[in-house]
């Protein structure tokens, strides 16, 4: 059961059953779909980019303990930064729940993110930790549309 | 009378541990064990028997060939077939719904005719009728889904015109467990001349089949779902389609005479079997066969609709759990979704208790858009699963609960 403990843990139960920045951004400058064929998991991600710092985002959607958790702590640690820190942190994470090496500074950076470590025992499990971070990319990726309210 | 602990040592798999626990195997709607008979019977093959087939004059050959026409006739005696040139060796059920449509149903079809299935099929029972409406301006028609998982026969009336071509309908649900009634389905398509092709990849290893009795024209099922190999299956098709249908593939084996001006094909069934097949499969599925023949697949049901009986009673007194497919006529499979906690999840956890289920769509994607969900946990039970195991299950899903809370 201790793998378990490691990957069901408290922070990520919490944000399963209270998942944070949990809304559409009416306003956004930028806005993806990511889905998950094998489990069904979709999620919509909702970003307001303002001379690029991520002034606000947000997600809605539905999925499993570990992909919605995820999104809920990224949408918290990512609010403030960079595009650029935010490329960075995707890396980081990518590492981190894949089971590469990570420096101590890169894994100070992650600060509560940290808790998906648990993730890199359980291979099936990889996709819904990064589903949203995937969105994410694809969401800075794509052409900015402008500011709309829909 | 199954003799449980006879049958599960015969399935060297379940002795296996799973992160320190004994094995609970319940994802049998997804593939099968095997047990050492099957795996027995391939290693005779490749020990004493080998060769290619129907091509050689040599001892080998002529023994090998002699074992792989054997198969067929265990085939043909299994669901009861009239001849055995009524068998087709295909690489599974996927396979043998490809040949039916190319090979059968695609030549005839003109813009406007229908293709009648159901909501509850597999995808590998939708997307090659749909790729063959799409080539000749066929349409794709629907048995709708009743809330229990039940399909909703009243509407077939209305459904099946001059204009449908050939029904294609699931014997047995991968994802609701539903036995439909298909001799209905078939009584009612054949009033009006419409031919029937039976999806029996569920149905093959938890029911007797009697194609004849059925009168099904088109039956297909896979070789791993009955506990033998994987990449071998059977297509049963009434001669008088088989005699009129173009071939599948073209290559060897499936010709009598060949000259660049015109080719002769070959007799059927060999018309649809181009090149060397799998021979090693035939054999296994053949073995896998005459050992559910020798359990009985009487007494398999009577055992499984005793498990599956037991299981429902215990998981439905869980609070906050919900089975998906309650039909009154179920074979042993259940789904279910658990109040708040996501499929994928309870997957892994039961996983770490040693519990085998699948968590998905089930490739019924349809199904699960009829309930608005997007998954479920399904457990699908065999003649060597216990009643022990299903107090096991029980437990792990109860630690679901508590992990996830
Ligand atoms: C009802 C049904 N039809 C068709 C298939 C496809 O079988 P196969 O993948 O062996 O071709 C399956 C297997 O998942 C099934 O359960």
């Amino acid at each position: 059961m201790s793998e378990l403990r490691e990957l069901y843990q408290e922070v990520i139960l919490d944000h399963n059953k209270n998942p944070r920045n949990f809304k559409k951004l009416e306003l956004h400058s930028h806005h993806a779909n990511g889905h998950n064929p094998l489990c069904g998991d979709k999620l919509e991600l909702f970003l307001d980019v303002v001379e690029g710092i991520i002034k606000d985002i947000s997600f809605v959607g539905s999925g499993c303990a570990i992909s919605t958790s995820s999104a809920s702590l990224m949408t918290q640690f990512l609010k403030g930064k960079s595009i650029a820190e935010t490329r960075h942190y995707f890396e980081y994470f990518h590492d981190l729940v894949t089971g590469k090496e990570l420096d101590e500074e890169a894994l100070e950076g992650l600060g509560k993110l940290a808790v998906f470590a648990g993730v890199q025992e359980f291979p099936a499990r990889v996709k819904c930790a990064s589903l949203s971070w995937h969105t994410l990319i694809n969401a800075l990726d794509s052409v900015d549309e402008p500011a709309a309210t829909e | 009378m199954i003799d449980i602990n006879k049958v599960r040592s015969d399935f060297p798999i379940l002795g296996t541990k799973v992160y320190g626990k004994p094995l609970v195997y319940v994802d049998n709607a997804a593939s099968t064990q095997k047990p050492q008979q099957v795996i027995d019977s391939i290693t005779d093959l490749y020990s004493n028997h080998y060769a290619n087939i129907h091509r050689g004059v040599h001892h080998l050959s002529q023994k090998s060939t002699a074992l792989y026409e054997g198969a067929r006739e265990t085939v043909k005696n299994f669901i009861n077939a009239s001849k055995v040139e009524e068998i087709v060796f295909v690489r599974g059920t996927t396979e043998g719904v490809n040949l039916v449509a190319s090979s059968y149903l695609e030549p005839q079809l003109e813009p406007g005719d229908e293709i009648l299935i159901s909501e509850m099929e597999h995808h590998s029972n939708i997307i090659p009728w749909q790729l063959t409406a799409e080539r000749t301006g066929a349409l794709l028609k629907i048995i709708p889904l009743l809330e229990n998982g039940e399909l909703d026969l009243s509407a077939l009336p209305d459904l099946l015109s001059p204009r449908v071509k050939l029904v294609a309908v699931t014997h047995m649900s991968n994802s609701l467990g539903t036995i439909n009634d298909v001799s209905l389905i078939i009584e009612q398509a054949h009033a009006l001349d419409i031919p029937v092709l039976i999806d029996g990849a569920q149905s093959i290893a938890h029911m007797p089949i009697d194609v004849q009795k059925l009168d099904c024209d088109f039956f297909v099922f896979s070789g791993h779902k009955i506990y033998g190999p994987t990449g071998i299956g059977a297509l049963y098709a009434k001669e008088k389609h088989l005699l009129n249908m173009k071939p599948y593939q073209g290559g060897g084996d499936m010709i009598l005479n060949v000259s660049f001006e015109k080719t002769e094909y070959n007799d059927i069934p060999y018309k649809f079997e181009a090149g060397t097949p799998n021979i090693e499969g035939t054999i296994g599925m053949a073995a896998a066969l005459d050992y559910v023949s020798e359990l009985g697949i009487e007494a398999i049901d009577a055992y499984e609709q005793e498990l599956l009986a037991y299981a429902s009673k215990q998981f439905s007194e869980i609070e906050g759990l919900q089975i998906i497919g309650t039909a009154p006529n179920k074979g042993c499979i259940i789904s279910f979704v658990l109040d708040g906690i996501h499929p994928h999840d309870v997957g892994t956890i039961m996983d770490m208790e040693g519990v085998a289920v699948r968590t998905g769509h089930h490739c019924t994607q349809p199904v699960m858009d009829y309930y608005n969900i997007s998954a479920t946990t399904r457990v699908s039970l065999s003649f060597y699963n216990t009643i022990n195991e299903i107090d096991e299950i029980t437990k792990a899903i109860t630690k679901v609960k508590e992990l996830m809370g």
